[in-house]
């Protein structure tokens, strides 16, 4: 009997709900703790992160305007996916991120219960950071939470899925869209979690990741004037963080680095206050 | 002379000159096309090419939804595609429908644009389905409006059913009509004519019958302008070239959304007709949202970060 030839996964990079190779053209090679060949990953241009710009902007508005209820659903169902496919990871982080199955296994656990608590915070954020206003007038002042627009994201290098998870998650659930880029030690979780979003139900667009370096492209995420905020919990240099935040003044940027993974601060970050004033008696 | 003397305007010598025309190579023109598409325009020869593309952009609007304000904006525009640069050139045109003409050109006039000609849809645009008399009509109105170009279209059903004098009498009509006061600009409607056989046959029937530039689509029926149908179209206007001395303009219009797309076209215009037609007097886009793109690349290539369709205005 002739022995089967493997069938290996071509890592790609995810935009606007396809999964297309960098326009470059351009691959790196990503290794394990042992030095040891596992895969190519897409090494990501500007030109790829402009064409994610283009897909996250023409997917927000429709996002947004979906319910918060909508949304918690299809956040929650990211993590009906996610537990669907746990094996997978576990094999997938073990391996790239040189840790044992058990602790990969706690990590691709902790990574759905991250999606699920994101997912219960989608129609409770108006509450909890919304307001009735006293004014001395004949109106009714309230404020409301807003989702800002298009947010950027450089993931954490470490913990390569559940950091991403962390960039994603509470970007999406106010009704922004995302561009991630994934950790660029170990990226290829990213990818083989693309799959799942593209398997949840979450419009093609919503959320798109690349793969790549990031003293290449961050510099890129924070000049792009069509980008509202910039999440760079995953940066450390402080060279480049100071690059990022002289770039990114140019086009009043919000930019955040997070050092609380779980807290709804990290969803209101990258919401805007709107604030009306309706007339009473008119 | 008349019909540059390649026919006497009898129905059989029309057929004969049309009948003897070589076929299209399907595939040839398609993989030309294809491998044209892949040339890189970059940095300087890049500023360049946006800049005519948008000296060429028949800036468009042909909605039912169309109002006085938003012709009188699209106008502006126009004169002054992005008012904080004034080194961005005006527009090639701007193409309204009939009732817009003369809002059009007034206020075109009024923001200092009387160098922009107003291109008027005629005919019983998109359709075509009028009686002569209609047409006529139709087209004189826009004359008197003010359009200095007459976009017309030719009846399909009459040239997909053999009838080839009746669209040549009708394009000849509509050009007497136009004289020396409207360029005229005949659609032939790229995506109804099936093969490229066709298209060759009616961008012959146009010139010959008077047409000063052909024009793809309506932009209302897809496919439009690809990449292969203007090849054939650039073909055809130097090919009569050749024969007459006479040059024809071509405009491609629907479906060119983006610098990517306007530049490969001007590559097709270079390596088909050749540079001479790399001018707004011979090659024009006709777009709406490509504009935008343009600018928003020019930006890009004037600051060195990507622009927001924020800074540019919302049509």
């Amino acid at each position: 009997m002739n022995e089967r030839l493997e069938v290996k996964k071509t890592y790609k990079l995810y935009i606007g709900g396809a999964f297309p190779r960098s326009e470059s053209g351009r691959t790196y090679e990503v290794k394990g703790s042992d030095g040891q060949f596992i895969a190519n990953a897409c090494l990501a241009s500007r030109k790829d992160l402009k064409d994610a710009v283009v897909a996250a902007r023409s997917a927000q508005s429709s996002w947004a305007s979906a319910t918060a209820y909508n949304r918690g659903q299809i956040l929650y169902r990211i993590a009906e996916m996610l537990e669907g496919r746990s094996e997978q990871f576990i094999k997938e982080i073990s391996a790239s991120d040189a840790i044992s199955e058990s602790k990969a296994e706690r990590e691709v656990l902790a990574a759905i219960d991250r999606w699920v608590w994101y997912a219960g915070w989608s129609d409770k954020l108006a509450v909890l950071a919304g307001s009735t206003n006293p004014v001395s007038g004949p109106y009714y002042n309230f404020t409301i939470p807003e989702a800002m627009g298009v947010i950027g994201a450089i993931a954490t290098e470490e913990n390569s899925l559940l950091g991403l998870v962390d960039a994603i998650a509470p970007i999406i659930v106010s009704g922004n869209s995302c561009i991630v880029l994934a950790s660029g030690r170990a990226p290829l979780s990213a990818m083989t979690f693309a799959e799942v979003l593209a398997t949840s139900d979450l419009p093609h667009g919503v959320c798109n990741i690349l793969t790549g370096s990031k003293e290449e492209l961050a510099p890129w995420f924070a000049s792009h004037m069509d980008i509202n905020g910039l999440d760079i919990s995953g940066v450390d240099e402080p060279s480049l963080v100071s690059d990022i935040k002289t770039a990114g003044a140019q086009n009043l940027k919000r930019i955040h680095s997070f050092s609380k993974v779980q807290h709804p601060k990290r969803i209101l970050a990258f919401m805007e206050a709107k604030t009306i004033w309706h007339p009473i008696g008119v | 002379m008349k019909y540059y003397g390649l026919v006497d305007g009898t129905e059989a010598s029309l057929n004969n000159f049309l009948k003897s025309l070589p076929g299209v190579d399907q595939v040839g023109a398609e993989a030309r096309a294809a491998m044209l598409g892949t040339r890189s325009i970059k940095t300087s020869s890049k500023k360049k090419a946006i800049d005519l593309a948008i000296s060429m952009v028949d800036l468009t609007t042909l909605e039912g939804a169309d109002t006085a304000g938003k012709v009188t904006a699209l106008a502006s525009k126009a004169v002054r595609p992005d008012p904080s640069d004034p080194t961005v050139p005006s527009v090639g045109a701007i193409c309204v429908y009939n009732d817009m003409v003369s809002i059009a050109r007034k206020h075109l006039d009024l923001v200092g644009g009387s160098h922009v000609p107003v291109a008027a849809v005629c005919t019983a645009f998109p359709s075509g389905r009028a009686s002569m008399a209609v047409k006529i009509q139709d087209t004189l109105d826009a004359i008197e409006a003010g359009a200095g170009e007459i976009d017309m279209v030719i009846d399909r059903g009459a040239f997909l059913s053999g009838h080839l004098m009746d669209v040549f009498e009708e394009i000849v009509k509509i050009r007497e009509v136009c004289g020396e006061k409207a360029h005229l600009k005949v659609i032939l409607e790229t995506g109804e004519l099936v093969t490229y056989d066709n298209v060759r046959k009616a961008s012959f029937l146009a010139m010959l019958a008077g047409a000063d530039f052909i024009k793809t689509s309506t932009g209302k029926v897809a496919p439009a302008a690809t990449p292969p149908v203007v090849l054939v179209m650039l073909e055809a206007v130097r090919d009569f070239y050749q024969i007459t001395n006479k040059r024809i303009g071509v405009k491609p219009a629907g479906g060119i959304r983006n610098t990517k797309d306007a530049i490969k076209q001007l590559v097709l215009v270079n390596e088909t007709a050749g540079p001479e037609w790399l001018t707004p007097s011979l090659f024009r886009i006709g777009a709406s949202a490509l504009l935008n793109d343009l600018l928003m690349q020019r930006m890009k290539m004037r600051d060195g970060y990507y622009a927001s369709p924020t800074y540019v205005t919302i049509d």
